[in-house]
């Protein structure tokens, strides 16, 4: 017996003590935070509410975009990091050459929906088209190397397609002009709800359906699963595993091309830097979901979404953290890493194997 | 037959040649490069290195075409040299005729009338685009013909030609380290125009540069040969007498460059201190770390924090603060590697980065601005001194950068090969054999982590006092990318390859003010460049060429990280 007591402190791990004070220390401050919130109630129901809405708005926006990183997970095992770029280059360059034009000469004030439906092709085909691009020149050469050399072009990629768009269009904030129709607010069950934050949320409800049907229902979505399960036995049953990849990396940029255009809508700004944090946000999501998951995506997008817009006041101002909302940040990196740590495979994904953590 | 099809003359490939260099020099002249780059004189007067920009797709197109289709004959090559040109043009004149009808610039801000000036030159739009497709058509077809000359030629042209370019494009840099007086004086007037080399002193550089490289190549192989017979011990002593040579270089060299170049110089060797760590990190034990910067970061405000700045609390002295400033950014870097001692490859460089922005937005919010500063950040830092003297000149706060680089060179040189150094490339190699082989995988990246910290640590104290003042903004996620790159380029894992790749990428954006703008997109086209073409750097450590040119025999390109990820 008293060896057993001998080697139970001999195998005691301090690095998973380490990490259990961590966790400890993380959760203490959230209960903390929170209860000492509540009691001194500083907002209103209304703002709660507002607050939840527009998380939600947000969240289907990194739902969206986090689709992306998801998809090419499951194909190549990749973090795409250049994906927040596809996001800009669409709406950028809808708005530069689609939506201020169409908004000086008066036709979107006529024809809205026309107008959002040309400014979303155009931002969708963009992002398509850069991302089916920078596969060919950044990914495909590298295929078979090891797993951060890919990761390494991403990031140039990311780099180079941020800097590349700053030059085009110039590194001002370009705003999105208003689209009539979708200003002021709906009520909606006694809520007051901005009508952009509906279409958001709708819309993209909407596309992570669609999506969900394509990977799941088509030859093209079993293709794609069948191409993540294992790339080599998915070509020996006929699959031509380039395409797949391409077309794979398409639809997720056409989710954040999509994406992009509710950004606009929503924040009436675009610029060069748009994509970097959304993106990374996003990514977040897909590893809080469970990465390779497109419901998970979904969730991940959401959950993030509200405990970015919730957790700041919620959180940090009972901590007696002045203005707390410039550490929002802070709060979604931190749940990357809980994540991580607490849960690697996120909340819906499968167990993942050692070679793909 | 496989080799034949491959080397055949193939017009469809010819044309989706002339197509990319068309979309890369649109693209060039469209993003502001070609027009940034105009008053950037080579030869004054003549040629910039706008012009390179605008022609450069035509002349590297049609060298590639003619290096993938030699076997073509060299008419049917020099042709499609010129029609690779030529289509290259093509767009540009597209450009030039439809920029002012559906007024461009209002939606592009580079296609300005004196960018459409310069694709002309000048002569109106007929005659302009004309000579527009000519220089072009003309470029791509010598492209197409420099491999088809014999190397003994090739090689000395190629020199020669690279040699004007880089100093035409140093040019103004030279002129202000040059001396002023007498002899230096003539001599600069004789070779440099007002801007760029003059045409006789360019010809006179591209003579001697190809008088040398034809010189080397007849003999190079006779002296090196002759160096390689002499006894180990006199080789032993040749290489000492270069270091030792290179060393006195070192220590005189503010006194040959100008206060202006010292300070350049002064900001290169803070990064190669950077580079040297992150180069422990990812180099030697293959942890991608994106989030690199929040140590300099921390080093930067604990010197700030322990002088007698406006935020300070101790009122330390640089040199008693230093230590401290070292220590506080290894102790973050063992909080920070904790977390994610289990995680690999990708998600470690995810969360890292998180930890780095964490870190900078932390520094910028108000909640810590009464101790920090905040987005104001802390101003009066105390400049260095030695024994009562301020060191206040960039000359001289060379010599403590030089000290510091030094020291992180032989630390990083020694652990390299040491028992930890061959602990950390099995990390890098395997992490699963590594563990089995009983090498305890906590403490070497906890070692790998804190001693990189540790230069980090040192360059952002230095930094601190060099300025005088910190702010949030100068630690953002792009210095960690910056250190990433330069150590990539240079060659990951290799020592020499940091202190070229930050000559390379630190010291010539500073020299060329053109580049602020364009950095980020030369580090990403340059990331993405290397790892396709040239992963092993531009000056590779002996293990990378070795891995490389052991997979090289494998038809798949070779990569160098981590192999063990391989899926």
């Amino acid at each position: 017996m008293q060896t057993t007591i001998r080697q139970r402190f001999e195998n005691i791990d301090y690095l998973d003590i380490a990490l259990w004070v961590l966790r400890i220390v993380i959760i203490v401050a959230v209960l903390w935070g929170t209860v000492a919130t509540i009691l001194d109630n500083p907002y209103s129901t209304e703002q709660w509410l507002d607050f939840l809405i527009f998380g939600l708005a947000q969240g289907s926006l990194y739902a969206l975009i986090a689709l992306g990183y998801t998809l090419v997970y499951g194909v190549l095992l990749m973090i795409n990091f250049a994906h927040g770029e596809f996001f800009m280059a669409g709406i950028f360059t809808a708005t530069v050459f689609v939506a201020i034009p169409l908004d000086a000469s008066g036709f979107t004030d006529r024809h809205p929906i026309w107008a959002l439906l040309v400014i979303a092709v155009v931002a969708i085909a963009t992002s398509m088209g850069i991302a089916v691009l920078t596969e060919r020149v950044a990914y495909r050469p590298l295929r078979r190397a090891p797993r951060l050399v890919p990761l390494i072009t991403a990031i140039g990629a990311s780099f180079f397609w941020q800097y590349f768009f700053r030059g085009l269009y110039g590194s001002g904030i370009t705003a999105f002009p208003d689209v009539a129709l979708l200003k002021g607010s709906w009520t909606i069950l006694g809520l007051e709800i901005l009508k952009s934050q509906v279409v958001v949320i709708v819309a993209s409800v909407l596309m992570l359906i669609g999506l969900y049907i394509f990977v799941m229902r088509t030859r093209m979505g079993k293709a794609m699963r069948a191409v993540s399960e294992d790339k080599d036995v998915a070509a020996l049953m006929g699959i031509d595993v380039d395409r797949v990849i391409m077309i794979t990396f398409a639809v997720g940029a056409a989710m954040a091309g999509a994406a992009g255009v509710l950004y606009a809508l929503m924040y009436r700004q675009v610029h060069f830097f748009m994509g970097f944090f959304p993106g990374l946000k996003a990514f977040t999501a897909a590893v809080l979901g469970g990465i390779g998951s497109v419901p998970g995506a979904a969730l991940g997008g959401l959950l993030l979404g509200l405990f970015e817009s919730v957790g700041p006041c919620l959180f940090l101002e009972g901590l007696g953290i002045t203005s707390p909302y410039q550490l929002k940040d802070v709060i979604a990196f931190t749940m990357l890493v809980l994540v991580l740590l607490v849960r690697p495979q996120g909340i819906m994904g499968e167990r993942l194997a050692e070679k793909k953590a | 037959m496989t080799m034949e099809t491959e080397t055949r003359f193939n017009w469809g490939e010819i044309v989706r040649l002339g197509l990319l260099a068309a979309v890369i020099a649109l693209s060039l002249n469209l993003i502001g490069l070609v027009g940034t780059f105009a008053g950037r004189d080579i030869i004054g007067g003549m040629v910039s290195v706008g012009h390179v920009f605008l022609f450069g797709a035509a002349l590297g197109c049609g060298y590639i075409a003619a290096q993938r289709f030699s076997g073509g004959g060299a008419g049917n090559t020099l042709l499609g040299g010129l029609v690779i040109g030529l289509l290259s043009s093509l767009p540009l004149v597209v450009l030039v005729l439809i920029a002012e009808p559906l007024n461009l610039r209002q939606f592009m801000p580079y296609v300005s009338p004196a960018l459409l000036e310069m694709l002309t030159f000048g002569q109106g739009q007929a005659l302009g685009s004309l000579i527009l497709i000519v220089v072009a058509s003309v470029l791509g077809l010598i492209g197409a013909g420099i491999p088809l000359l014999p190397s003994r030629v090739r090689q000395p042209l190629i020199w020669g030609l690279a040699a004007v370019f880089l100093i035409g494009l140093l040019a103004e840099v030279i002129i202000l380290a040059w001396g002023n007086q007498g002899l230096g004086l003539a001599i600069r007037r004789f070779v440099f125009a007002a801007r760029g080399l003059s045409i006789l002193g360019a010809s006179l550089v591209f003579l001697i540069v190809v008088g040398l490289s034809a010189w080397w190549n007849s003999r190079g192989e006779g002296i090196k040969a002759r160096v390689n017979a002499l006894p180990p011990e006199r080789q032993r002593n040749l290489r000492w007498g270069g270091i030792g040579l290179g060393i006195l270089l070192l220590l005189f060299l503010p006194m040959f460059l100008r206060t202006y170049l010292t300070e350049v110089i002064d900001n290169v060797g803070l990064f190669i201190l950077m580079g040297l760590g992150l180069n422990i990190v990812v180099g030697f034990a293959g942890m991608l770390n994106l989030g690199y910067v929040a140590f300099f970061a921390i080093g930067a405000y604990t010197m700030a924090l322990l002088t007698p700045s406006e935020y300070g609390v101790a009122g330390l002295s640089f040199w008693t603060a230093l230590p401290f400033s070292v220590l506080a950014a290894v102790l973050m870097g063992l909080i920070l590697v904790i977390p994610v001692l289990k995680m690999r490859g990708d998600y470690l460089a995810i969360v890292t980065l998180g930890f780095g922005e964490i870190i900078r937005i932390l520094v910028l919010s108000d909640f810590l601005a009464p101790w920090i500063g905040g987005a104001q950040g802390i101003l009066k830092i105390p400049n260095v001194s030695v024994a009562g003297m301020e060191l206040v000149k960039p000359e001289h706060l060379y010599y403590v950068i030089l000290a510091g680089c030094l020291l992180a060179l032989f630390v990083s040189w020694r652990l390299r090969d040491a028992r930890l150094g061959r602990q950390w490339r099995a990390l890098r190699e395997d992490e699963d054999v590594a563990e089995a082989m009983g090498i305890n995988l906590v403490k070497t990246k906890l070692l790998a982590f804190a001693i990189g910290a540790a230069f980090a640590g040192m360059s952002g104290a230095i930094f601190a006092s060099k300025l005088g003042s910190i702010f949030p903004h100068s630690f953002n996620l792009m210095v960690s990318i910056n250190v990433l790159c330069l150590i990539i380029v240079g060659g990951i894992g290799s020592l020499p390859g940091v202190v070229v790749g930050a000559l390379f990428l630190v010291g010539l954006p500073e020299l060329l003010r053109e580049f602020a703008e364009y950095r980020m997109l030369m580090y990403g086209a340059l990331l993405i460049v290397m790892m396709v073409a040239r992963p092993e750097g531009l000056w590779p450590s002996e293990v990378m060429k070795r891995e490389l040119r052991a997979g090289s025999e494998e038809p798949l390109p070779a990569g160098f990280v981590v192999s063990s990820a391989e899926r």
